[in-house]
């Protein structure tokens, strides 16, 4: 079971976002995470599913999606070179004697702090998968009183070779 | 000239080369139903429940190839064609269906007789539409039926709200049609089928599995010229049956959990499996990890999904069916033209013709009438030309392995998602393709009763469609798992209670015989195929017959009940 990061180039139509969860649920294959936006083309949705699956299951996900008819390309970015990135808010409990420590976590992994209240601190944190679970790990400790991730979006890199 | 909704609907339909709508009236379609005397080349079968109208689409598009179409009204008008489209999606069969549905302005308002049937039908639909917009009507149907007969067929609803049916706009008709997201593999690819034709030169006891993917792709004359060719041994899912004459030398039967003694052995046995156009059912495969155990795996399907989907393939080959038979027969051709591959095969084909002796499709005759008694009779009255469309259960069972499937589009049957009541309307849209044609039903006395309105629509068009029921006022199949699986304990399958069939058939207007006695089988048979009317058969069979050979759910294809 490994996790991989599919991106989905839809046509902006009514119910496509139900066509592709129906899909995953309907065969009974798992969403971790779901995010959906426009491209750079007018009338296309790019989507991101993060799923976990064997290899037979992930053929099935990725030929299933790109039978679906309102899909143009489905695409599982798993072993090619894509950059993925994940935003995050965490409210933590930030009483004063904990505020230091808090603070310098913040600087150590370039998150950002978005709100604070006597004793709360919204933290904006950007970065991968890894990253961020990192990050979660580490304000743990302090308590964290509610969470809202994106889920990742990805875009295969540029070829690095000059023609 | 601004045209309305309505009138571009029919002008679309008719362009797609519609000749029969099946249809029930509702308010949400007024409009359409006021334009549609203005066009008697559009003829409208109205059926007496939204179901039938969906299996009578369906038996029309399975009988003539062309795409069923069905116009119904919005809300429960809209849910009752669900199981029909199921029934069609699991079977790969095209057919467009057009909903009613309430005025958009009032959409999610829980208007009167709305629903969200896109909702509804997403995942039992190749694709569905709403049109919100009149200006994109026409296109909206070129694709509807550019989607539900290409690559791989299916149904495609379109859901017309009444105002967009009112409105106006000026019609214009895509003559092209292209979807960047709908691009279906056609051409198989060359290596594939290289390697395939390789196989086929190494195996020693290759071995055809015929689904119906080769009746849809009109690939019978090439399998045929495949098997006859390479002098390979031909079985079917149930399917794929008429997808290979019954009556061929080489033709060994049904596989699966009804499957033919012969042809589940030679599952066990090959070494090298062609499976063309056929989806690897659990009915068709029994339990997965003792399917076909001694062989390389070929899989032929335009449906990409379906391979590897269930089974593991070794090669697999997306495509038509046809042009990929087609293919690899041209390939032998050319590389393979020296082989004596009938006398490569001789010594399989006998073992094959050993197993079909030794444990034939048969049952113990004891006087009473037996439902296999009964199909085969009808094989010879018939001479296996007739149009059959069974329902689902024991009956459906006993039709397909005694009655001798001769050609494609012979057999109406919902296999994938096994729907009882399908027979009856779907035998009424094919007699409506072919009016001249024999088209007989076997049905159960339980099944039948799902659609048994359906008769009203039989007797108003005057189609002498024939139904013959095999009587037993049993849930036979579940019964029959009662008494091997659940030791004896039946329960709700007996349908003693049931109405006289032959007083039913003559309160519509139709006919109605009564066979009690095994003597009386063949000449009332006899009778009622040849009278002109819409006829039923009450055929009062052997209560508790049970079907043979049965693989229990589960079990390996080699762990046959016999009888």
């Amino acid at each position: 079971m490994k996790r991989h990061v599919i991106s989905i180039l839809m046509e902006n139509e009514p119910g496509v976002l139900s066509r592709v969860c129906g899909l995953f649920s309907g065969r009974g294959f798992n969403i971790e995470t779901i995010n959906a936006g426009p491209s750079n083309e007018e009338g296309v949705h790019h989507m991101n599913i993060t799923t976990f699956g064997d290899d037979y299951i992930i053929e099935q996900i990725m030929k299933q999606l790109n039978k679906v008819v309102s899909v143009i390309k489905a695409t599982d970015y798993e072993d090619s070179p894509a950059v993925e990135r994940e935003m995050m808010f965490l409210k933590v409990q930030a009483e004063a004697p904990d505020r230091g420590e808090i603070l310098r976590t913040v600087e150590v992994f370039r998150c950002k702090v978005v709100d604070v209240s006597p004793n709360e601190m919204i933290i904006e944190a950007t970065g991968n998968h890894e990253k961020l679970e990192a990050i979660l790990t580490l304000f743990q400790r302090f308590g964290i009183k509610e969470l809202a991730r994106t889920g990742p979006l990805a875009m295969l890199r540029s070829k690095k070779k000059v023609n | 000239m601004k045209q309305t909704g309505a009138w571009i609907l029919l002008e679309s339909l008719q362009r797609e080369g519609v000749e029969l709508l099946f249809g029930y009236p509702g308010g949400a379609i007024t409009d359409i139903l006021d334009e549609l005397p203005k066009r008697p080349e559009l003829r409208h079968i109205l059926v007496r429940h939204e179901q039938g109208a969906v299996h009578a689409a369906d038996g029309y598009a399975r009988a003539s190839g062309k795409v069923g179409v069905c116009l119904v009204t919005s809300g429960p008008g809209a849910t009752n064609t669900v199981t029909g489209l199921a029934t069609a999606n699991c079977d790969s069969i095209p057919l467009v269906v057009l909903t009613g549905q309430v005025p958009t302005k009032l959409i999610g308002n829980d208007a009167f007789q709305e629903v969200d049937i896109i909702g509804i039908t997403r995942p039992c639909t190749k694709h569905n539409y709403i049109v919100e917009d009149v200006r994109t009507l026409a296109r909206t149907i070129r694709e509807a039926f550019h989607l539900a007969r290409s690559g791989r067929p299916g149904p495609v609803l379109v859901d017309l709200p009444k105002d967009v049916i009112q409105d106006v706009t000026e019609f214009v008709w895509p003559e092209d049609i292209s979807l960047r997201s709908y691009n279906p593999t056609y051409k198989p690819h060359m290596n594939q089928l290289r390697k395939t034709a390789e196989a086929l030169d190494a195996a020693s006891r290759p071995l055809l599995l015929v689904g119906g993917g080769v009746i849809l792709s009109n690939a019978s004359a090439a399998l045929t010229e495949l098997a006859h060719r390479l002098s390979i041994p031909v079985t079917a899912t149930l399917m794929g049956l008429g997808g290979f004459p019954a009556s061929d030398d080489l033709w060994f039967g049904m596989v699966g959990m009804h499957g033919s003694y012969a042809a589940n052995t030679a599952l066990n046995t090959t070494d090298l499996l062609l499976c063309v156009g056929a989806r690897f059912d659990d009915r068709v495969t029994g339990k997965l990890s003792a399917f076909a155990p001694n062989a390389k795996i070929v899989h032929i399907d335009i449906d990409p999904t379906s391979i590897r989907k269930n089974v593991q393939v070794q090669i697999p080959v997306v495509g038509d069916c046809r042009l990929s038979l087609e293919g690899i027969l041209g390939i032998c051709d050319a590389k393979y033209a020296d082989r004596d591959w009938k006398g490569r095969h001789a010594e399989w084909i006998a073992d094959l013709k050993g197993w079909m002796q030794e444990r034939p499709l048969t049952f113990h005759e004891n006087g009473n009438i037996k439902p296999q008694q009964v199909i085969r009779t009808l094989n010879e009255l018939t001479g296996g030309d007739a149009i059959v469309a069974t329902d689902v259960g024991q009956h459906q069972m006993w039709t397909a392995q005694f009655y001798d499937f001769l050609t494609p589009r012979s057999l109406l049957t919902s296999g994938g998602l096994g729907t009882m009541g399908y027979g009856f309307p779907a035998a009424i849209g094919a007699q409506l393709a072919f009016p001249d044609r024999k088209v007989v039903v076997v049905a159960g006395d339980g099944s039948l009763q799902m659609n048994i309105q359906e008769l009203a629509t039989a007797v108003a068009n005057r189609l002498p469609v024939k139904v013959v029921i095999l009587n037993n006022r049993y849930l036979g199949m579940v019964r029959q798992f009662q008494e091997l699986l659940y030791e004896h304990r039946y329960y709700a399958t007996n349908m003693d209670a049931q109405p006289d069939f032959v007083k039913l058939a003559e309160a519509y207007g139709a006919e109605g015989f009564r066979v009690e006695t095994a003597d009386q089988l063949r000449p009332v048979l006899a009778k009622a195929l040849a009278s002109p009317a819409t006829t039923f058969v009450d055929v009062r069979v052997e209560r508790e017959e049970n079907v043979y050979p049965f693989v229990p759910s589960g079990a390996a294809l080699n762990e046959m009940l016999l009888v």
